[in-house]
C-alpha cells in the first residue's frame, strides 16, 4: 500500500508540472463549454425567404408579413417570377421560396379553396426541413385566421383539430437544457480518457516504463495510481461544468446532485479504463490519439447527443448499447431535467458497471511487465 | 568456491525465425564485474532483457538471483538494479523526487529514503543540484545519477546496458569508480559496453556474436587465447566472422 502513494504522489508532481496539461485539462473544456451550447442550436433562425407574389392583393400582403414577421425567416428577395427566385436557391442566397399564385385572395373567397407553392434548397437538411415546417404552420395558422375572420362563403366551416401541447420538463424547449448536460458529459469523457491514453503511452515513448517495468512494482498499483489523478481531475472539470452551467447557463439539477456524482465517479471508471486500455495497444502518442479520436467519435455521434438514438437504424441502436457515453447523456439529462433518482437510474449503474469490469480487466490483462 | 549469482544454460530467445539469442551458457559469480561485449545486434540486449524478467526467453533455462527467470521475473525484480541504454529516469522530477520515488518502489522507508539521498548526493557533489529537473541536467551527470538510482536499493545484482554511451572519458572514469565502488559493497555488476579499453576493467567478459558467445574468461586469458595483446583485436577477431549487423 506504502508503494502506491509514493506512484500517486509522483503522478500528481507530473501533473502539476506540466503547464500545457492543466491548461489542456481545465482551460479548454470551459472554454467549449462556454462557446459550443450557443452554437450547438437545434432552433433555426434565419431562414433565408424568397417571395414570389404573382396576386399582389391584401391578403397576399398579409401573409408575407405574417411569415415575416415570425421572426424565424429573413425576406431576402421579392422576385418577379419563380425562375427568378430560383436563381436565389441555385447561388444558395436563399434557402425556401414561398410562391403566391395569381388570384390568391378572389379564389380563397369565392372558390374556398387555393394551393400556395413552397421550395425548399434541401442540401442543409434540418435548416429546410425546420423551415419549410415552420411556414406550414405560419400558412395554416393564417388560413384559421381567414376562415374565422370570414366566415366560410358555403356557410360550414370544416372541423378542425387542433393540438395542444406541452413540452415536460422542458416546458420552454430551451435547447441549452438539453445540450449543456449532453455538452459536459462529452467533456468528461474527453478530459478522462484521452489524457490517461496519452500519459501511459508517453511513458512507453520516453522509456520510463522500462525503468518501472523492472521494478517489483505490482500491475494494480502501476494502473491505479495511473487512474487515480485523472479520475480527480475529471471530477474537478465536472465541478467546474455543474458550476458554470448555472452561473452561465442557469441550468440547476432538478435532482440531487450527489446522484450525478455517483455515476460520474462510477462512469470515469469506463472512460479512464478505456484510455488505459488504448494505451496497452498504442507504442506512440500518435497512435494513441487517432485511435481515441476514431472512438470519441462513435461515441459522441452514437451517443444520443445531437441525434436522438431512438431514430437510429438498427446496427447503430445496437453499437449504441455498448457506448458508455450514452449511458452518462441519458443520465445527465435524466436527472438534470427530470430530476431522476438513484433508484431510476439503477439499470444505467448496471450496463456502466459491466463495461468497466470488462475494460478494465481487458486493459490489465493487455498490461504486460514481461514481453 | 564461488557463489554463483546468473547462471544460464542453452538460453534462447526467438523472433519468429530469427535466433536474436541462440543457446548461451554461461555463469557470473557474486561482487565480480562481469563485461558482456559483442557488436550492435550480437543480442547483448535482448540476452539482458531476459535475465531482468523484461523478456521471456524462448528456451533453455536461467536463474537469477536464485530465482527462474521462466517462473518468478517479480522475484527477480526484487534483488536486481537495471539502467537500460535509453536514459529513463524520470526528466520532469527533481533528484531527490526521482530518488524518492524509485526507493519508495523497492519498499524502502521515507526516513530510510532521505538519509540515503543525502549521503548520495554529497558522494556525487550535486548537493547544489538535488532540487532541479534531471531533465536539465548534462549527460554525464544522468549517467551516474541513473546508476546510482539502480543501485540505490542496493540489489544484489545491477544490470547496465551501455551505461557509457556519448559520455567524455573524464566522466566515464568517474562512471567506472562508481562501479567499482558498488562491486567492493558486493553488488555483482553485469554490464554490457563497446567500448574494449572499459572491457579491460572487467574480471571477466564474454564475447557475443550473431547470439552465440563465442569467447569467455578474464581480459588477459582472452588476450592469450586469440595471441595478441589488446582487447581490440580480440574483437576484431570475433567480430570479422559475424555474418549479421545493424549497421
Amino acid at each position: 500500500m506504502k508503494t502506491i502513494l509514493f506512484l500517486i504522489q509522483k503522478e500528481f508532481r507530473q501533473i502539476f508540472r506540466d503547464k500545457a496539461i492543466l491548461v489542456i485539462t481545465f482551460v479548454v473544456p470551459t472554454i467549449q463549454f462556454l462557446l459550443l451550447p450557443f452554437a450547438a442550436n437545434y432552433e433555426v433562425k434565419n431562414v433565408n425567404l424568397s417571395v414570389v407574389d404573382h396576386d399582389r392583393s391584401d391578403m397576399s400582403q398579409e401573409l408575407i408579413s405574417k411569415v415575416t414577421g415570425s421572426g424565424y425567416f429573413k425576406l431576402v428577395s421579392y422576385d418577379e417570377s419563380y425562375d427568378q427566385a430560383y436563381k436565389n436557391i441555385e447561388s444558395d442566397a436563399s434557402d425556401v421560396v414561398l410562391e403566391i399564385p395569381k388570384g390568391f385572395e378572389k379564389n380563397l373567397i369565392k372558390e374556398d379553396h387555393e394551393e400556395l407553392f413552397v421550395a425548399v434548397n434541401a442540401i442543409n437538411g434540418s435548416k429546410a426541413g425546420l423551415g419549410s415546417s415552420y411556414l406550414l404552420q405560419i400558412i395554416s395558422n393564417y388560413n384559421n385566421d381567414i376562415r374565422v375572420e370570414t366566415g366560410s362563403s358555403s356557410g360550414n366551416v370544416a372541423p378542425q383539430i387542433d393540438v395542444a401541447s406541452s413540452n415536460w420538463f422542458n416546458i420552454h424547449m430551451n435547447y441549452k437544457l438539453y445540450f449543456v448536460p449532453g455538452i459536459l458529459a462529452l467533456l468528461v469523457t474527453l478530459v478522462g480518457g484521452f489524457q490517461t491514453a496519452l500519459n501511459i503511452v508517453k511513458e512507453k515513448e520516453i522509456g520510463t516504463i522500462e525503468q518501472i517495468n523492472v521494478t517489483p512494482i505490482k500491475k494494480h498499483h502501476f494502473i491505479i495510481a495511473k487512474l487515480l489523478p485523472f479520475w480527480v481531475l475529471a471530477n474537478v472539470v465536472f465541478t467546474v461544468g455543474l458550476f458554470l452551467a448555472w452561473l452561465v447557463y442557469g441550468i440547476t439539477s432538478e435532482g440531487n446532485v450527489f446522484v450525478m456524482y455517483t455515476f460520474i465517479a462510477l462512469y470515469l471508471f469506463v472512460a479512464l479504463g478505456f484510455g488505459l486500455l488504448v494505451s496497452t495497444f498504442c507504442e506512440t502518442q500518435q497512435q494513441a490519439m487517432l485511435i481515441m479520436f476514431f472512438f470519441m467519435l462513435i461515441f459522441i455521434l452514437l451517443g444520443g447527443l445531437f441525434t436522438p438514438i431512438d431514430s437510429m437504424p438498427a446496427w447503430a441502436k445496437t453499437v449504441s448499447r455498448f457506448n458508455p457515453m450514452r449511458y452518462l447523456v441519458e443520465v445527465m439529462r435524466m436527472v438534470m431535467l427530470k430530476g431522476s433518482s438513484l433508484h431510476n437510474i439503477l439499470p444505467h449503474f448496471a450496463i456502466v458497471l459491466g463495461l468497466g469490469i470488462f475494460l478494465n480487466g481487458w486493459a490489465v490483462l493487455n498490461y504486460r511487465k514481461t514481453n | 568456491m564461488k557463489e554463483i549469482v546468473i547462471q544460464t544454460e542453452k538460453l534462447s530467445k526467438i523472433f519468429g525465425d530469427f535466433h536474436a539469442v541462440d543457446g548461451i551458457s554461461f555463469e557470473v559469480y557474486k561482487g565480480e564485474i562481469f563485461g558482456f561485449l559483442g557488436a550492435n545486434g550480437a543480442g547483448k540486449t535482448t540476452a539482458m532483457r531476459m535475465l531482468c524478467g523484461l523478456s521471456h526467453p524462448t528456451s533453455g533455462k536461467a536463474m537469477v538471483a536464485g530465482f527462474d527467470v521462466f517462473k518468478q521475473t517479480e522475484k527477480i525484480k526484487k534483488n536486481i538494479g537495471y539502467m537500460s541504454q535509453k536514459f529513463s529516469l524520470y526528466d520532469d522530477l527533481t533528484i531527490l523526487e526521482n530518488l524518492e520515488l524509485f526507493g519508495g518502489i523497492y519498499g524502502m522507508s521515507r526516513k530510510e529514503i532521505r538519509e540515503k539521498s543525502q549521503s548520495l548526493i554529497e558522494k556525487l557533489g550535486l548537493e547544489n543540484e538535488s532540487k532541479k529537473l534531471v531533465g536539465s541536467l548534462p549527460l554525464g551527470w544522468k549517467q551516474k545519477l541513473a546508476f546510482s538510482v539502480s543501485i540505490f536499493h542496493e540489489p544484489k545484482i545491477v544490470f547496465l546496458d551501455e551505461p557509457t554511451g556519448g559520455v567524455d572519458p573524464v566522466t566515464r572514469r568517474q562512471f567506472w569508480d562508481l562501479i567499482y565502488d558498488a562491486a567492493h559493497r558486493g553488488i555483482t555488476v553485469f554490464v554490457t559496453t563497446h567500448y574494449m579499453d572499459e572491457a579491460e576493467y572487467c574480471n571477466r567478459i564474454s564475447m557475443m556474436v550473431d547470439g552465440r558467445i563465442e569467447a569467455l574468461g578474464s581480459p588477459s586469458e582472452l588476450k592469450a587465447q586469440f595471441h595478441t595483446d589488446n582487447m581490440d583485436e580480440v574483437f576484431y577477431q570475433l567480430a570479422r566472422a559475424a555474418k549479421r549487423s545493424d549497421s
